[in-house]
C-alpha cells in the first residue's frame, strides 16, 4: 500500500458524523456607495483610489503622480499609458523585471467591501511584475465592482483561472512590534484607478 | 526540562521573571485582539460566516478522502503534481527529492507552520540546500535560530532593540538601530538579493479547493507570491485538513480569516494557484502527521477545522502572560493545548492545565471549536491516565473526597478559619504554596457564607 492508498483508507474506515455542505446564499452585506466604500478601506490599509473619466484621460492622471514622475522603468500593460525604459515586451526572464519603478496592470473587477482588486494572469504576462516593481497602479472600469467577497468569487469561472489574485494595498509588515511598515517585500504604493462612467462631475477623487 | 513531557509552568516562570516585558506581551497581543474585534463588529453578519465556516469544515472532515481525491483528480488534470506524505519525514524526503531532481539548491520559504511541524529546514540544511525564510517575522526568528513563538506573528516575543542586534550581527544594519522603518528596508534589500537567486520556492496553503484542485495562499508582505513567481518551481505543502469544498466557500473564508487574525478587511495578497507558472512546474505534498488518527477521534476531531488565524492565541491570558516558548510545541496557545495533548498526552499534559477555562478562545474562533471544553475533557484524560505527579493526584482526591461530603466540608472550613489566620507565616509562604509567591491569603471571614446565610433566614422569619 503506498502512502496515499494508506492515508486515504485510514479515512475511509473511520466514519465521522456528517454535517450538510450549507447554502451560501444570503443576504451579504452591501453599499449604497461601493467606489466611496472602496476608496476608504483602501485608504485604511495604505493605498489610495482615483478616478479617470476615460481611458484617453489615463496618462494625464497618472503622470501627475510623484512616483510617476520619479520613474525611469514603468512597464504598463494599460493602453495608452506609455512604457518607459526597457522594452518589456522582450522579457522572458521574469528577473528582468527587479528594474521596475512602476507597474501599469489591468483589475477585471474590484470589491468594495475589502477593497482588494481581482487581477487575472491572463492580463498580465509576467506575475512578478505585480511583486517586484516598487510601485503597482491597477486600473478598473469604473463599472467593474461587486460589493462583497461572495459576489467577487461568483463572477470568477475557477476553470479559467490558472493564476489569479485580488490585490488590497501595498505590501506591509508589522513584524517588528506590531508597528505597520509599508513596503516590505513588494510595492511602496499602490494606487487605483476607476476608470469610465459614473465618473464625478470634476473626473477626479473618488 | 524533563526529558520525558513538558512543564508549561515551569518554562512560564522564566518568561514571566521580567515583569515589565510580560507586560509588553500581553498588550502587544491584546492590541491585536482589540484590532479583530473592530473588524469583526463591523459585519453584520459575522455570526453567520462563523456558522457556515464551522459548517463547511465539519462537512468537508466527513467527507474528507472523496475531496482528497477530488482535489487530486482536478489538480492532475491541470499538469500539477501531487505527492502524498504519511510523515514528517516522508514529507521532508519528497521535498528534497523534487529539489534534488532539480538540482536546486538554493531555496526561499514563505510561512507554513506545516514545515515548521515537520522541521523541514534543518533537514534540508543537512543535505546542503540553503533554504531562507521569507516572512520578515519568520527571518527573524530564523537569523535569531529560534522557532516562532506565534503562529500568525513569529516574531511578536521579539523587541525591536533586539531585532536591531540581530540585523546589526547579519546584514550589518547600524548598531543600535531600532526604528523598524529601517529595520524593514535594510530586511527587503537582504531578501531582495535571496529572491533573485533562489531557484525554487516553497509554500505553505491557506485553503485548498476540492472542486478546482487550485490553492489558496494568503499573505501582507507579498513574500509568497515573490519567492514563486520568478524561479520555475513552486512547492506547496499542506497538511490534508486545508480541504475545503468549492470555489465559492473561499468566500466564507477570506471573509473570517484577516479579520479575526489581524483586524484587516483581506489579506494585501489571496493568491489562487491552479496551475504551474507558464513553462515552470507545481508541486503539491499532502500530508497526514497523525491527522487522519486525530480524525478518528470523536472528542478532538473539531480541532482538525482550524485556519490557523491565531486569534485565540492573542485573546488567551494565559499565553499572552507564557509567550509562545512555555508551550515547546510548534503551534502554542489554545489549540496547540488541544492538538499536542490529544496526540501525545503523555509529552503535554500541563498544556490543558495551563488555561483558565474562561472560554475566550471558543468565543473568538471563527469555525467554532469548542477549544475550552476540550481542554477541560483532556484533564480528564490525563487524571484516568494517571499522567499528574503523585501529590496532585493525592490533593484532587482528597479534594473531591471531602467536596462529597457536606459535614466535612463545613468543619475543614470551620477549622481553616480558626486555625490559619493564627499560623506563623512560614508556614503558609513557602515553597508548597505556589499562590502565596506574588499574593497575601486574603483576609478570612469570622462566619462562612452558609453560617451568614442561615443567621438572615431566621432573622427574616
Ligand atoms: S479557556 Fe483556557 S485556553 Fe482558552 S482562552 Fe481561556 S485560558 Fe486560554
Ligand atoms: S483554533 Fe480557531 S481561533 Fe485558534 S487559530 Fe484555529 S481557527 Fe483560529
Amino acid at each position: 500500500m503506498n502512502s496515499k492508498q494508506a492515508i486515504l483508507a485510514q479515512l475511509q474506515q473511520t466514519r465521522v458524523p456528517d454535517v450538510a455542505l450549507p447554502d451560501l446564499a444570503g443576504t451579504w452585506l452591501t453599499f449604497p456607495q461601493p467606489h466611496e466604500r472602496f476608496a476608504e478601506v483602501l485608504e485604511a490599509v495604505g493605498g489610495r483610489a482615483l478616478r479617470a473619466r476615460s481611458a484617453d484621460g489615463l496618462p494625464q492622471l497618472l503622470a501627475e503622480l510623484p512616483v510617476f514622475q520619479s520613474a525611469r522603468q514603468v512597464w504598463s500593460l494599460v493602453p495608452p499609458v506609455p512604457s518607459r525604459g526597457e522594452d518589456w515586451t522582450r522579457v522572458t526572464d521574469p528577473h528582468a523585471l527587479e528594474v521596475l519603478d512602476v507597474c501599469v496592470a489591468p483589475g477585471a473587477f474590484a470589491v468594495a467591501e475589502s477593497a482588494a482588486v481581482w487581477i487575472a494572469q491572463d492580463l498580465v504576462p509576467h506575475r512578478a511584475g505585480l511583486f517586484i516593481a516598487q510601485h503597482l497602479v491597477l486600473v478598473v472600469p469604473a463599472d467593474q465592482i461587486v460589493h462583497n467577497m461572495h459576489e467577487a468569487y461568483q463572477r470568477i469561472d475557477p476553470r479559467e483561472v490558472q493564476f489569479g489574485i485580488f490585490v488590497s494595498g501595498p505590501s506591509k509588515t508589522a513584524d517588528i512590534e506590531q508597528s505597520l511598515v509599508i513596503g516590505a517585500h513588494g510595492p511602496r504604493s499602490l494606487t487605483v484607478v476607476f476608470v469610465g462612467a459614473d465618473t464625478g462631475p470634476d473626473g477626479r477623487g473618488a | 526540562m524533563n526529558p520525558t513531557h513538558i512543564d508549561h509552568a515551569a518554562d512560564a516562570e522564566s518568561f514571566i521573571a521580567n515583569a515589565e516585558r510580560t507586560q509588553w506581551h500581553d498588550q502587544a497581543l491584546w492590541f491585536v485582539r482589540a484590532k479583530r474585534d473592530r473588524a469583526v463588529w463591523a459585519v453584520p453578519e459575522w455570526e453567520q460566516l462563523r456558522s457556515l465556516g464551522a459548517q463547511i469544515k465539519r462537512h468537508t472532515l466527513a467527507h474528507l478522502a472523496e475531496y482528497l481525491a477530488r482535489f487530486e483528480t482536478e489538480a492532475l488534470r491541470r499538469g500539477i503534481h501531487v505527492h502524498w506524505a504519511r510523515d514528517a519525514d516522508e514529507h521532508n524526503r519528497i521535498v528534497l527529492e523534487i529539489l534534488r531532481q532539480r538540482g536546486v539548491s538554493r531555496v526561499v520559504k514563505s510561512k507554513s507552520m506545516l514545515t515548521e511541524e515537520c522541521h523541514l529546514n534543518p533537514f534540508l540544511e543537512r543535505h546542503g540546500i540553503e533554504v531562507v525564510d521569507t516572512d520578515l517575522g519568520e527571518r527573524i526568528v530564523q537569523l535569531r535560530q529560534e522557532p516562532p513563538s506565534h503562529i500568525v506573528l513569529p516574531a511578536i516575543h521579539i523587541k525591536r532593540q533586539e531585532v536591531g542586534e540581530t540585523f546589526h550581527r547579519h546584514l550589518g544594519t547600524d548598531a543600535g538601530a531600532t526604528d523598524p522603518g529601517y529595520l524593514a528596508e535594510a530586511a527587503r534589500g537582504h531578501l531582495r538579493d535571496k529572491f533573485m537567486a533562489a531557484q525554487a520556492g516553497i509554500t505553505g496553503v491557506n485553503f485548498a479547493v476540492a472542486e478546482t484542485g487550485g490553492v489558496v495562499v494568503c499573505t501582507n508582505e507579498g513574500n509568497a507570491d515573490m519567492g514563486i513567481s520568478l524561479p520555475p518551481l513552486h512547492i506547496a505543502c499542506l497538511g490534508i485538513e486545508k480541504l475545503i469544498p468549492r470555489w465559492a466557500d473561499l468566500a466564507v473564508f477570506t471573509r473570517l480569516l484577516a479579520r479575526n487574525a489581524t483586524g484587516q478587511p483581506i489579506t494585501t495578497y489571496t493568491s489562487h494557484f491552479q496551475g504551474p507558472i507558464p513553462g515552470g512546474e507545481l508541486h503539491y505534498v499532502l500530508v497526514d502527521n497523525g491527522r487522519g488518527t486525530l480524525r478518528a477521534d470523536d472528542e478532538y476531531r473539531e480541532s482538525l477545522c482550524c485556519i490557523r488565524c491565531g486569534a485565540c492565541l492573542n485573546t488567551c491570558p494565559v499565553y499572552r502572560r507564557s509567550g509562545g516558548y512555555s508551550y515547546h510545541a510548534t503551534i502554542p496557545g489554545p489549540i496547540g493545548s488541544v492538538l499536542n495533548a490529544a496526540q501525545d498526552p503523555k509529552t503535554f499534559y500541563t498544556l490543558p492545565y495551563a488555561c483558565s477555562l474562561c472560554g475566550s478562545c471558543a468565543d473568538v474562533c471563527p469555525v467554532k471549536i469548542p477549544l475550552d471544553q476540550q481542554l477541560l475533557h483532556l484533564r480528564g484524560k490525563i487524571a484516568a491516565k494517571r499522567y499528574l505527579p503523585l501529590w496532585k493526584r493525592l490533593l484532587m482526591k482528597t479534594t473531591s473526597f471531602v467536596m462529597q461530603r457536606t459535614w466535612l466540608y463545613s468543619l475543614a472550613g470551620r477549622l481553616a478559619r480558626w486555625w490559619l489566620p493564627k499560623l506563623p507565616r512560614f508556614l503558609i509562604y513557602n515553597r508548597l504554596n505556589a499562590w502565596g509567591n506574588q499574593r497575601e491569603i486574603p483576609q478570612f471571614p469570622r462566619q462562612s457564607f452558609r453560617e451568614l446565610y442561615r443567621k438572615r433566614q431566621q432573622h427574616e422569619q
